[in-house]
């Protein structure tokens, strides 16, 4: 039975709530890990909550003008924007979200539309570390882009179709049918990128903590840094829905959904615990050779 | 300035018209400052701020002003052996996000312009720790001719750190302390920066001779 409109809204809003914890409990959870690396315990696992909470508590906020607002409002749409549009869960009527056919190029407009409204409102901000955080955030979104783009557009050659539901449905029947084996390059330029996308160690020269304050969101306090917060988390675990969906066969169940995920931005922290930072100029030039290599053999390979 | 130093104005007299001039901002600068005096915030009642207490003191985000030599003391809490990060302490770089502001021994007359900069960029609810003997009563520069003696004569400070130097676990106790006197509820330094605004003003002003920015700056 086709849910009505209604319920489809609710189905929407219990996923983002899950989701939301989801990443919260991820984000934490990999901080302890990345303590531990370090010799140190670590934050508590509740200790993003609390922050949300006391950032909201603030009494009192400073806006610089109507951009200085909307960004993180941006930022926040971005964030759910792309969990709305990607199943988190295979041939889930409550968690299959709102796909429909072509959705691949809308997410990837979604991942790019919230960092250009942040762009735009820490710009209002004035403050000059928010502007050099800006355009570096966008001279590297701009590098890991094209990987990315170009393995989306290697599955779409090799599937036929670039509708998330549809790529998740070929790869079920087995490990060998997803797409980590299928199109091993395309794989590879993906996670690459995703590295990037997630802008921990090397990538993380965007918010470059005590070199530039911390990049674009200097200015921004109390309920704007609540809603930042919040998206960091929804975001990061629309993201790794997205390449789950895309790479490693969807998830037809929670369990297959948290074990994928998880191993996936492990990858993150593995390789952000040991590498130090690039500059801005050395991501870009690295972006745009190997990984953009392994995306074109991706392409290459699909078409042929 | 040039001109002033062309007719032959003394070093002194052209102190005194800067001091004399008034800060006019160009319109397009306007929303980035502002000059209006800070305002009471009341606090909610029973519950409802006993929980935002607790979330405020297990959250500490810490703007560390590190110009006296106590700053030295702050950096040992991120390593392994102290892990501030477990009680729920971190450092952050911007003033806007902080709300412990952490002066890290004497305080010259020069840094403190920059002090009540910082501290006024800070959103309410604020914290101040004094951190070493300088700030509460002037230390081994008591008698020094650019220190500030007291530094709760210029901000309000919640918990002192006496020592010089203070090692980190006393910090970590330090720490402690304010968590206890926010959750208390006591920790409302920046309405009482609010409420004597103009006793804080008449401070600052008369130890920093060169006041060349707004009022209060947020």
């Amino acid at each position: 039975m086709e849910p009505t409109l209604i319920a489809r809204i609710g189905f929407a809003a219990l996923t983002l709530f899950i989701m939301f914890n989801y990443g919260i409990i991820l984000t934490a959870s990999m901080a302890r890990i990345r303590a531990r690396v370090q010799g140190r315990i670590g934050i508590r696992m509740w200790q993003p909550y609390i922050d949300i909470i006391k950032n909201n508590a603030k009494r009192t906020t400073i806006s610089h003008g109507l951009m200085f607002y909307l960004g993180p409002v941006f930022r926040l749409a971005g964030g759910i924007g792309t969990l709305m549009f990607v199943p988190v869960i295979y041939d889930s009527v409550v968690f299959g979200n709102f796909s429909f056919a072509g959705d691949a190029l809308l997410v990837m407009y979604f991942i790019f539309f919230g960092q250009l409204g942040m762009a735009l409102g820490a710009g209002d901000g004035g403050h000059p570390y928010s502007a050099i955080g800006v355009s570096r955030g966008l001279a590297q979104m701009t590098a890991f882009e094209v990987p990315f783009a170009l393995a989306v557009i290697a599955l779409g050659a090799q599937h036929g179709t670039l509708s998330i539901t549809e790529l998740v449905a070929v790869q079920q029947g087995g490990i060998l049918s997803w797409n980590l084996f299928a199109n091993p390059f395309a794989t590879f330029a993906a996670i690459i990128a995703f590295l990037g996308m997630s802008m921990h160690n090397p990538f993380s020269v965007v918010i470059a903590p005590q070199e530039i304050p911390i990049g674009p969101p200097t200015e921004y306090q109390g309920a704007y840094m609540g809603m930042l917060q919040t998206n960091r988390a929804i975001f990061n675990a629309a993201k790794l829905v997205l390449y789950v969906n895309l790479f490693f066969g969807g998830a037809t169940g929670f369990i297959a959904l948290i074990v994928k995920t998880f191993v996936l931005y492990f990858v993150n922290v593995f390789v952000g615990v040991s590498f130090p930072r690039f500059r801005t100029e050395q991501s870009i030039r690295f972006f745009l050779g190997i990984p953009a290599l392994l995306g074109l053999i991706g392409v290459l390979i699909a078409a042929l | 300035m040039s001109d002033a130093t062309n007719t032959g104005a003394t070093a002194r007299e052209v102190i005194e018209q800067i001091d004399r001039a008034r800060i006019e901002l160009p319109e397009l600068d306007r929303k980035y400052f502002c000059d209006e005096a800070p305002k009471v915030v009341e606090p909610y009642r029973g519950i409802v701020e006993k929980f935002l207490n607790w979330a405020r003191s297990e959250s500490l985000w810490i703007l560390g002003f590190g110009t006296g030599c106590g700053a030295i003391e702050l950096r040992p809490l991120m390593t392994a052996r102290y892990d501030m990060y477990r009680y729920g302490i971190q450092p952050r770089p911007t003033p806007r996000q902080s709300s412990v502001f952490i002066i890290g021994g004497y305080a010259s007359v020069k840094t403190m312009k920059r002090i009540v900069r910082s501290y006024e960029q800070m959103q309410n609810p604020k914290f101040v720790m004094g951190l070493g003997s300088c700030t509460v009563n002037g230390g081994m520069y008591w008698d020094s001719y650019n220190t500030v003696n007291r530094l709760d004569h210029y901000i309000p400070v919640d918990v002192y750190v006496a020592g010089c130097m203070p090692r980190p676990e006393s910090l970590l106790a330090g720490f402690m302390q304010l968590k206890l006197r926010i959750r208390e509820g006591r920790a409302e330094g920046a309405n009482e920066y609010a409420r004597n605004f103009d006793w804080y003003k008449a401070n600052q002003k008369q130890i920093i001779k060169d006041w060349n920015m707004p009022d209060y700056n947020w």
